[in-house]
């Protein structure tokens, strides 16, 4: 023992270890290894393969686990299968009281969970007991609520089915919660499989559910490494998946599920930005700091991991910033006085180190406290590189360390194109005492989080979720449920369409019917302005009866190119008032009720429709027009209740560039159901056309030209509809993808949109006269949500 | 200054502080501008007690420590000699003989940082702890409000000095920080400073009177700018005392007021801290934001009167490993 009166001179803190003899027993009480937990019983651990978990802050061996085969996979799927039957019948209330339970029984273990996780994982014990447990009962909690309010708060909804759930070693036990409260609430069940790195908390939390007598197969958890999960992504009987994790194998998960119809919701890796202008409180953007990167070893998705600040500034906080970095505690993740604890791997380890190595040779200072670190387990010292410019490789990549990389800027055009110079769009920071600054700049930054003088804020009432490559889908709020639902859709008998031929030669037998007087040319409609295919082709469109009645142009990857160029420009549009965008949707609506007539012959004479069904479509289109002119200004956002005095603001923003690719039947319907709602959100939009029946929407772009629609909001590209929809998916400027034609393969789209990530929505067929098939769903599948955190008070 | 000139001493010096400020020439673009943002400062100061942490021997130690630097504090109407006496009494003796034993403290028995009292009391606070080396500290300059003209306020220094007062707690004038009259709270905290004389000034900013965390700051600076010794949150007579955000904010602006001058400041929170906790939180701030030197009374003083039982309570129980009553201890 230390005697009192050197500690009075030396005023060290001394050893504060959480004692873990309860987690030790339990491990005891398992050392013959974890088996899976399928339909409500643990499998026998000796019955297949196995591997070892180890505490990353001293290597020591903490269990032994069940490596999923496909066979295990199968029979938790089927054990799903069988446990949706009827957990999916029961009432709201009644699922709300089994997720009331699990959160109580969660918080009456807390810091066994706590203790569990940390030696799992490496964080400290401050984290895990403040942080991670509190939270996932707080999120069973919320979503209690949700399954009480189901049939009121989403009528029309449905739960998906079997969901299966990947979850990472980072936050092991609150992403559980984070894909399993949504999932139960909603109705569904679900088979999580852990990471291989840290299974052990979800295995606790599966004898939770015995505990609170949870119905046999509502969850299972499958343990193994990245086989299982992808016997569980390739599983026919799962019905949605989602998966958190790294970009990566995000992708691979997209690819995998190409076609499949699984609802897929990603969150994925980040980059975030941690901006601080001049007018900041410097000192708490230091806290700041900690809480962004030095927080979980800096492993964690919406890490503030690229540090922007302002030029004139940039000394004085990297100063500070040092300063504070060298009270910083790495050491041992139980101790109660530990900042930093063990990085999660060996590999995870090397990956940090040759990272920052590399970030050294490109030319960066590396900074790192003359703090002592632990010479055993795999700890990593908080760092931070200055000397970065964008093109350097540390300021481009997902470190999941420590690290911190800083930049600087000039003006805020300058922080807000630095900050959104990535593939990710996760989370930001924005450090300013001007209210005004601060907003503008988060409705600028292109990432589905943004707190203002703060960072790291999570709640279960607010989504979370990222834009561009960090993933689609939200968790958490009322956004995140409808991950975990699918809404009645006015869902069609699918018939399947007659192949459409592209004869591009003049075929001397035809004499096609003219709905005018003098010929007319259908062109494609790129930039406000009418164009000629780049292919310079045109190809037959022919009746039901096979007589050619026209000619439209075959549009190809240039043209979709030069459509997606136009919308680029056009970026005033999201930025428009609703209300200016709701005056132009009628305007259009008014110009296409003046032309009936001539819509209603040019659908006959190309359909085959009697004058009664052609007038009711075009009727329709005009009402479908007004219905989302009038829903331009009222798809709002939110405020979400999350922490006192701060406003959590969920604001619906446009994707900015989307493709659309309409029906191949009821071809002005079609076109209207869906070009609306994607321009009422303040989406430009680029359209590919019935491929069959193309000129009632290039009849449509002379409607356009009168309505005083900018350029390049709205291009029309006709042509081979396949072909122009996997130019569109495989596009990085578009941002979202519909695709209603039945004749596309979805799984070629699905593929083709792994580059860049973007949200597909293969919509299958519909009946269009439905009044299902409108709706806030449109509008919901136009927008993605961004959450905005702003805590006031002075 | 940089900071690493702050956190550089790691020998702690029990003395005072002897190279006291001299202060400087008002200068207002040091605080104007200044931005704190009271969420994340309230942020910082929720989780700093929960990342810290002592136990065992280091947990008395450090409980040992705080009383070290206990201003040991009456302030009441009904204060008399008599009770000043009692009071003295205790800051002079307060461990019993068992617990010095048991903490290994017999020979350097610790005593509490200073015994604050109002003026008419110094005389016999004085007395009472004569040969001791425990300075008396008095209230003065119309305490609480400081309301009174200021040649008054003024005279009521010179004569707690004078009385042998070996630290003043002065008030500033809340309507000079509404008012943003930097001048006028310069001069005035100036003036007093001259009248200390040798006797160390600490100012006290009357935060829950103040508000806001910028004012908190701009008096904070103001007042080191005029040659405070020690700047000290509160009264004990505001609604709200010493709070964590609110200290965390004065640390800031003592820290940045020592990079910029070289001068070390002390703090001092008052009011409001009654427990052992209280008194740990605050120093694993001291620690945290200023480092080591600010671990030691000539830099720190906690302002309190019910907190020295706790800590003794904290103390036998570390010794004996039995609960203690509060009965068992001598009172203050």
């Amino acid at each position: 023992m230390a005697h009192i009166k050197d500690i009075l001179q030396s005023m060290d803190y001394g050893p504060a270890p959480e004692g873990a003899e309860h987690v030790a027993a339990w491990l005891e009480s398992h050392n013959a290894g974890f088996g899976h937990f399928i339909g409500g019983r643990f499998t026998d651990p000796s019955g297949g393969k196995s591997f070892k978990v180890t505490n990353p802050a001293d290597g020591k061996l903490l269990a032994r686990v069940s490596d999923g085969s496909i066979e295990d996979v199968d029979r938790a799927v089927s054990a799903a299968a069988l446990a949706f039957k009827s957990w999916s019948k029961l009432s709201g209330h009644e699922r709300a009281r089994y997720l009331y339970a699990i959160a109580r029984h969660i918080q009456k273990r807390d810091r066994f969970l706590a203790v569990l996780e940390t030696m799992d994982n490496g964080k400290p014990i401050r984290e895990t007991r403040d942080i991670d447990i509190p939270l996932v009962a707080r999120h069973f909690y919320h979503h209690a609520g949700w399954a009480e309010l189901l049939e009121s708060e989403f009528p029309g909804y449905s739960p998906v089915g079997v969901c299966g759930q990947i979850i990472p070693w980072n936050f092991p036990l609150l992403m559980l919660a984070w894909k399993i409260a949504p999932a139960l609430a909603a109705g569904n069940t679900v088979v999580l499989k852990p990471a291989e790195q840290t299974p052990l908390t979800a295995l606790a939390f599966a004898e939770i559910c015995r505990e609170v007598g949870l119905p046999d197969g509502v969850v299972n958890i499958v343990t193994g490494e990245g086989d299982t999960g992808a016997a569980l992504v390739a599983h026919e009987g799962v019905r949605k998946l989602a998966f958190t994790g790294s970009t990566e194998v995000g992708r691979i998960i997209r690819t995998a599920t190409a076609g499949t119809g699984k609802k897929l919701s990603l969150e994925l890796g980040g980059k975030s930005p941690f901006i601080v202008f001049d007018d900041a409180d410097l000192d708490s953007a230091v806290e700041g700091l900690v809480d962004a990167i030095w927080f979980n070893q800096g492993e964690v998705c919406c890490a503030g991991s690229r540090l922007l600040v302002q030029e004139g500034i940039a000394e004085k906080l990297y100063a500070k910033v040092r300063a504070r970095m060298e009270t910083l505690r790495v050491g041992s993740p139980l101790d109660k006085s530990t900042d930093i604890g063990a990085v999660v791997s060996a590999e995870q380890l090397a990956r940090i180190t040759a990272l920052v190595e590399q970030g050294r040779q490109e030319g960066a200072e590396v900074f790192q406290p003359s703090i002592s670190i632990p010479g055993n387990g795999t700890f990593f010292a908080p760092t931070l590189m200055t000397g970065v410019e964008p093109a350097s490789t540390v300021a481009v990549v997902e470190i999941f360390g420590p690290v911190l990389v800083a930049m600087t800027f000039r003006t805020p055009d300058e922080a807000v194109a630095l900050a959104n110079n990535t593939r990710f769009g996760l989370a930001a920071s924005v450090w300013s005492e001007n209210i005004s600054r601060s907003l503008d700049v988060a409705a600028r930054l292109k990432a589905g989080v943004v707190w203002i003088n703060a960072t790291n804020l999570f709640d279960a009432a607010a989504g979370f979720g990222g834009y561009r490559e960090s993933g689609f889908g939200r968790e958490g709020g009322r956004e995140g449920m409808f991950e975990y639902l699918v809404a009645e859709s006015g869902r069609a008998g699918v018939k399947a369409a007659p192949k459409t031929t592209f004869a591009a030669a003049p075929s001397p037998t035809a004499t096609i019917s003219l709905v005018d007087e003098v010929d007319r040319t259908a062109k494609l409609y790129i930039g406000g302005k009418q164009a000629r295919p780049d292919s310079g082709y045109s190809y037959a469109v022919t009746s039901p009866a096979g007589k050619q009645v026209g000619l439209a142009g075959l549009g190809n990857r240039k043209d979709i190119r030069n459509a997606v160029e136009a919308a680029g420009k056009a970026e005033g549009w999201g930025a428009a008032t609703a209300h200016n965008r709701a005056q132009i949707l009628y305007y259009l609506a008014e110009n296409l009720s003046a032309r009936a007539p001539e819509f209603e012959a040019r659908l006959r004479a190309m359909t085959g429709a009697s004058r009664p069904q052609a007038a009711e479509e075009v009727a329709a289109a005009v009402r479908r027009t007004f219905y989302y002119a009038g829903f331009a200004d009222k798809h709002d956002g939110a405020v979400h209740a999350t922490k006192s005095r701060h406003v959590t603001l969920a604001m619906n923003e446009p994707f900015g560039i989307m493709g659309v690719v309409c029906p191949e039947e009821a071809p002005l319907l079609g076109f209207v159901s869906l070009v609306m709602p994607a321009l009422a959100a303040g989406n430009r939009v680029v359209a590919v056309p019935s491929s069959r029946h193309p000129l009632a929407a290039t009849d449509f772009y002379q409607v356009v030209d009168t309505s005083d629609l900018p350029d390049g909001v709205l291009s029309i590209v006709t042509g081979n509809a396949g072909e122009l929809a996997s130019t569109l998916a495989g596009h990085d400027e578009v941002a979202a993808l519909w695709n209603f034609n039945l004749g596309i393969d979805a799984g070629m789209v699905d593929k083709a949109s792994a580059g860049n990530l973007k949200p597909v929505w293969n919509g299958g067929a519909r009946d269009w006269r439905s009044g299902q098939t409108q709706g806030r769903e449109y509008l919901r599948r136009a927008t993605q949500v961004k959450n905005i955190w702003v805590p006031y008070g002075e | 200054m940089k900071r690493s000139a702050v956190a550089a001493v790691s020998e702690p010096e029990m003395l005072r502080n002897t190279n006291r400020n001299a202060g400087i020439a008002l200068r207002p673009d040091a605080f104007e501008a200044v931005q704190v943002n009271l969420s994340a400062v309230e942020r910082r100061a929720a989780t700093l007690p929960t990342r810290r942490t002592v136990k065992k021997e280091y947990q008395a130690a450090w409980l040992v420590k705080a009383l070290t630097c206990i201003d040991l504090t009456s302030l009441a109407g009904d204060d008399t000699p008599g009770r000043v006496r009692r009071l003295c009494a205790k800051a002079m003796r307060p461990l019993s003989d068992a617990l010095l034993k048991g903490l290994g403290l017999e020979d350097a028995p610790p005593k509490v940082g200073a015994v604050c009292v109002y003026p008419t009391m110094v005389p016999a606070a004085v007395k009472a702890l004569e040969g001791s080396g425990i300075p008396v500290a008095s209230v003065a300059t119309g305490f609480p409000t400081g309301l009174t003209p200021l040649p008054q306020r003024l005279a009521e220094i010179r004569y707690a000095v004078g009385e042998g007062a070996g630290e003043i707690d002065i008030v500033i004038n809340r309507a000079l920080v509404f008012d943003q009259e930097w001048q006028a709270l310069y001069d005035e905290v100036a003036a007093m400073r001259e009248a200390c004389g040798e006797a160390h000034l600490k100012a006290i900013l009357a935060t829950g009177d103040l508000k806001t965390l910028r004012n908190v700051y701009k008096a904070s600076m103001v007042s080191m700018q005029a040659g405070a010794d020690f700047i000290k949150t509160s009264t004990g007579k505001e609604d709200v005392n010493a709070t964590l955000p609110v200290s965390l904010v004065m640390i800031r602006a003592l820290r940045d007021y020592c990079e910029e001058t070289g001068w070390r400041i002390g703090f001092k929170p008052a009011g409001g801290l009654k427990t052992a906790k209280d008194a740990l939180n605050w120093l694993f701030l001291m620690k945290e934001e200023l480092g080591r030197p600010w671990l030691e009374p000539d830099l720190f003083r906690i302002g309190a009167s019910s907190m020295l039982a706790d800590i003794e309570r904290q103390l036998e129980h570390f010794v004996t490993g039995r609960y203690s009553a509060t009965y068992r201890h001598p009172m203050a």
